[in-house]
């Protein structure tokens, strides 16, 4: 497998002193994670599982840019409370199968219509970004939601640095898939790999981020770990985890749910209380909080955009967003 | 025999009290609503497949008694799904609660579990003793309405449940094929085969004489 050098750096990408010592720490808390453990054998696979729970620290650099109205769901809901289909299909099989999966070395392959591709290694991608906490709501397609501090930076940040052509009119994401280390992939629940997409306009809007913790540690296994895609204004099933490929495309790339069921799953897929899921209504959520909340009273107003109609419904204006669901 | 009812009535109260325990000490998990909705909605569905399985029980083991327990086994099925639809509609959807009709006009799945509840309601109201008699044989053709019950209600399972989820299927997938068997032992084999040896031989006759049109 070639490794490919990150590209030439731009002065713009010159990183700061200040951002470069916090990078350390990121790699520091990556590496110093229990997950580095995973694998030796089962009582120690599910000790690092456990510990891995925890997240290591993350040095953030800016917080407070985006926050919401509501209190965050706690850190046990978020962690316990997943799809991720790959090791299993119950809220809380993630949490329970992925203490085999190691998030470490890592690479993500760039490919496609852009001026630099090839396999780049994590700490590369991430080197000359500065790690912001952004609180965001996340919608389920399922019609339930939670608000999750998540850890990253602009994914558009990112695919500017292989500068992409003008033929680049999609973004496709791919995750990982290892059956060794993720049980759901026995059965054919989604034609995997898992596989995302987001038009290039949405993928550089500066909501839209690439993820590498939640609640200031680095991702557990059953959130995506090592890295994320996070798109606040669709249903979470759009946030692609585990990213290990991102291709810039000139068609409209396929992506798994809706491939699965196409009356279902759209491809834009952006919250909509008015465009109902064909057999549950998208009109309300359940907003999941955590252990110790009541259970009265957890049902709120779905919001266009789910929430932030007033950054990215201009993105869609002169769309039908009945067809394009 | 009688002695072994109230150890029944609580046996089937257990479920509930379960239930209530986990709620009340905050162990249903992350999302204690879909909890308490699955959690419902799966006992109604084991004690309605737990009634239509007396009558087979009785004539498998041949203790005729123990149609006894099917008029409480038949009850509590329908206090379970009235759980069930109370905390979707009290706790689920809450101040949102029109969205019921919204719901039950457009999404099938709800619309079957609605139906079911519906259904329930002549059965619960003419269970006692005295609409028995009352009734007399209509009784009888009344309560097969109970067989469209736990159609409805794995149904109202499968339809809720993502689709190409393949695993999350199977559980109403168990549901119905436990329903169907249930249903299939009730096929009067024998009188169908009966019939059909009738029918073969009137066939048979038929053939020998050809009616006045068919000479001519």
């Amino acid at each position: 497998m070639l490794i490919r050098r990150p590209p030439d750096i731009r002065s713009s990408e010159i990183t700061a002193e200040s951002v470069y010592r916090r990078r350390r720490a990121v790699l520091k808390a990556l590496a110093l994670s229990p997950l580095a453990l995973a694998g030796c054998g089962r009582g120690a696979e599910s000790q690092a599982g456990q510990a891995a729970n925890a997240g290591a620290p993350l040095e953030v650099a800016r917080r407070g840019a985006y926050v919401v109205g509501d209190p965050p769901t706690d850190y046990d809901a978020a962690t316990h409370y997943n799809n991720y289909y790959e090791f299993g299909t119950a809220k809380d099989d993630p949490a329970k199968n992925s203490g085999r999966f190691r998030p470490q070395p890592w690479s993500v392959e760039i490919a496609g219509e852009a001026e630099v591709t090839g396999r780049f290694a994590l700490e590369d991608l991430l080197r000359p970004h500065p790690l912001e906490e952004r609180v965001y709501r996340m919608r389920c397609v399922e019609a339930w939601s939670m608000v999750i501090p998540w850890v990253g930076f602009p994914l558009g940040d990112l695919l500017k640095r292989f500068r992409p052509t003008s033929k680049a009119k999609y973004v496709a994401f791919t995750t990982v898939a290892r059956p060794d280390e993720m049980p759901g992939l026995a059965y054919p629940v989604l034609d995997w790999p898992y596989r995302e997409g987001l038009r290039i306009d949405e993928a550089m809007h500066p909501l839209t981020i690439l993820t590498v913790g939640l609640f200031g540690r680095t991702l557990p296994n059953q959130n995506g770990a090592p890295l994320r895609l996070v798109v606040p204004w669709k249903y979470g099933f759009k946030g692609i985890k585990s990213i290990v490929r991102i291709a810039f495309t000139e068609r409209q790339p396929v992506t798994a749910w809706n491939r699965a069921a196409p009356d279902e799953y759209g491809f834009y897929a952006n919250v909509n209380p008015a465009v109902d899921h064909p057999r549950w209504s998208q009109a309300t959520e359940r907003r999941i909080t955590g252990a110790g909340f009541g259970l009265f009273g957890n049902r709120i107003a779905t919001l266009p955009f789910n929430g932030y109609a007033e950054q990215v419904a201009s993105l869609y204006a002169g769309m039908d967003l009945r067809r394009y669901y | 025999m009688a002695w072994s009812k109230p150890p029944l009535f609580a046996l089937c109260l257990l479920p509930l009290a379960l239930l209530a325990w986990d709620a009340t000490r905050g162990s249903l998990g992350p999302d204690p609503v879909a909890q308490l909705e699955h959690r419902s909605g799966d006992w109604a569905l084991r004690l309605l497949l737990a009634t239509l399985a007396v009558t087979p029980l009785r004539r498998l083991t041949g203790v005729a008694k123990l149609v006894r327990y099917r008029r409480m086994l038949g009850l509590f099925a329908f206090f379970y799904v009235c759980a069930h639809l109370a905390i979707y509609l009290l706790i689920d959807l809450g101040g949102y609660w029109t969205q019921l009709f919204d719901e039950i006009a457009k999404k099938p799945y709800i619309t079957a579990g609605f139906a079911a509840w519906l259904l329930l309601i002549p059965l619960a109201a003419t269970s006692t003793q005295r609409m028995m008699k009352r009734l007399g044989r209509r009784w009888q053709q009344l309560h097969r309405l109970v067989y469209a019950v736990p159609l409805l209600g794995v149904l109202h399972y499968a339809w809720m449940v993502k689709s190409g989820n393949v695993i999350a299927h199977r559980a109403p997938l168990y549901y119905g094929a436990s329903f169907a068997a249930l249903m299939l032992w009730r096929v009067p084999w024998a009188r169908l085969r009966g019939g059909l040896r009738t029918l073969r031989a009137g066939t048979a006759a038929a053939t020998r004489c050809p009616t006045p049109a068919a000479r001519r």
